[in-house]
């Protein structure tokens, strides 16, 4: 990972820490929607959260590729530039 | 050996026995006998409606049934084939002519379920390379037409035009590519879309704007044309869509516009090309129905007093509701249990509601939703509010 990439792995790990009320301990190579019991809809709302975290259009057919905190972070810098 | 993709099935079948207790079919409730548009019989006990999506009460209207029937005597029960292919008949055209004139645009289109009406006017019209900025509460319809077209979805939050703005910013000259997705009403809470600011918006950054008024045909605005005439923007909004199945009483889906492209969907849009058309008769019923929407303002009057006297009797109840008066009124309910619970205690009292639970109803709450039509009596409304006070009392 980039610098850049890790930063942003940083930031969205406490994002979730902090907004989602997760007290675990985030395992970022493992599946969101497990670790976050999440459910389609809160998955939805989850990546709306994040668009307006980092500024950045997140569209939803994208998810197909995102499983992990990790794989989020990657787009997520890929897509700032 | 066990196969992967049944065991996905039995999972969902896991979760329901999980959610629901066992007896009691909350989800797909078997009617034995209808009577009315708003009576049935459920075994051996009379059922009265507050479940369906027939606001203005037209399934049984005598014209609306003779034209059924005649149609189905003249055309027989199916058109057996497509529109592009044998089933384009002079009703669905004659039907079409009549909703353009309805909405005072150029060009309507008739689909054959209101589903496929979304489906197919949203992916003939996006593609791969523009965007879909589409409410967060959009019906299943609006995401699945979205999902077809291979554009890029984009979601903003639940009646946030400041939200939606601040995602067009972000998309910069993508925005001439984008179509913003509403509904006229939102079928979960019946709370209605701030239209006018949403419609300066679309203005203000060149995009195209649908609104969806399945809910709203024949609810809003004099002639029943839906929150685009209510809110005096039809003339800004690009593409209405919306379902015979509600105010209309039949089955059915419609597209109408003012850009002259709406005409080439009969040609790129899947769910219009690879269905067969819909039956003669629905089409003549619905065409009396459309008549009758249109010249029914006594029937919207009856709606209203019937709407505002429930909703003003759950908000006396200290339920949650949403925050527009509408023919859907959800009560909000802390938990899925508490809500099946409310739910069969009204059945039981011979009331059928809809219930929602998770994740469809927001924030791991619960809803039971109520749908008000104009066919309901002064006595069956005090019925269903006398039902929710003495339920209400006995906690």
């Amino acid at each position: 990972m980039t610098n850049h990439q890790e930063e942003v792995l940083q930031q969205l790990c406490n994002h979730i820490t902090e907004n989602l009320g997760f007290g675990g301990d985030l395992q970022v190579d493992e599946s969101l929607v497990e670790q976050l019991a999440l459910d389609s809809v809160k998955v939805l709302n989850l990546i709306m959260e994040v668009e307006d975290e980092f500024d950045v259009t997140i569209p939803i057919n994208a998810l197909a590729d995102i499983n992990t905190p990790r794989q989020l972070a990657i787009i997520i810098s890929d897509l700032q530039g | 050996m066990t196969n992967n993709i049944l065991e996905k099935l039995d999972a969902v079948a896991e979760a329901r026995k999980a959610m629901l207790p066992k007896g009691l079919e909350a989800f797909g409730m078997p009617v034995d006998e209808i009577y009315s548009a708003t009576e049935a019989r459920k075994g051996d006990k009379r059922i009265l409606f507050f479940g369906t999506n027939n606001y203005l009460g037209l399934t049984f209207d005598e014209r609306c049934l003779k034209a059924a029937h005649e149609a189905l005597d003249h055309e027989g029960t199916g058109t057996t084939g497509s529109r592009m292919a044998n089933g384009n008949y002079n009703g669905h055209r004659a039907l079409e002519e009549e909703f353009a004139r309805f909405y005072e645009c150029q060009s309507a289109i008739v689909f054959s379920t209101g589903y496929q009406a979304n489906l197919g006017a949203i992916s003939g019209l996006v593609g791969a390379g523009d965007v879909l900025l589409i409410d967060a509460d959009s019906h299943a319809s609006i995401y699945d037409g979205c999902t077809l077209s291979g554009a890029d979805i984009v979601r903003f939050k639940h009646n946030d035009p400041e939200h939606l703005e601040k995602r067009l910013q972000r998309l910069g000259d993508r925005a001439a590519n984008t179509l913003i997705i509403i509904e006229g009403i939102y079928s979960m809470l019946g709370d209605q879309a701030p239209l006018k600011e949403i419609v300066e918006i679309k203005n203000r950054y060149g995009c195209l704007l649908l609104v969806d008024e399945a809910h709203s045909i024949g609810v809003l605005g004099e002639k029943g044309r839906g929150l685009v005439e209510e809110a005096g923007v039809m003339d800004q909004v690009d593409f209405v869509t919306g379902t015979f199945s509600k105010s209309l009483g039949s089955i059915g889906g419609y597209c109408v516009s003012n850009h002259p492209q709406l005409e080439q969907l009969r040609y790129v849009s899947r769910p219009y090309i690879f269905t067969a058309s819909p039956s003669p008769a629905i089409i003549a019923s619905t065409r009396v129905a459309l008549k009758l929407l249109e010249e029914g303002t006594h029937l919207r009057k009856n709606l209203w007093r019937n709407v505002h006297q429930l909703y003003d009797c759950m908000q006396g109840l200290g339920y949650e509701l949403g925050p527009n008066p509408g023919p859907v009124i959800a009560g909000v309910v802390e938990s899925p249990a508490h809500a099946f619970d409310l739910w069969s205690k009204l059945l039981n009292e011979g009331i059928y509601v809809n219930l929602i639970l998770p994740p469809a109803a927001p924030d791991n709450k619960a809803l039971v939703r109520v749908s008000v039509s104009a066919a309901h009596t002064p006595a069956d409304m005090d019925r269903i509010c006398e039902a929710f006070t003495r339920l209400s009392q006995a906690g």
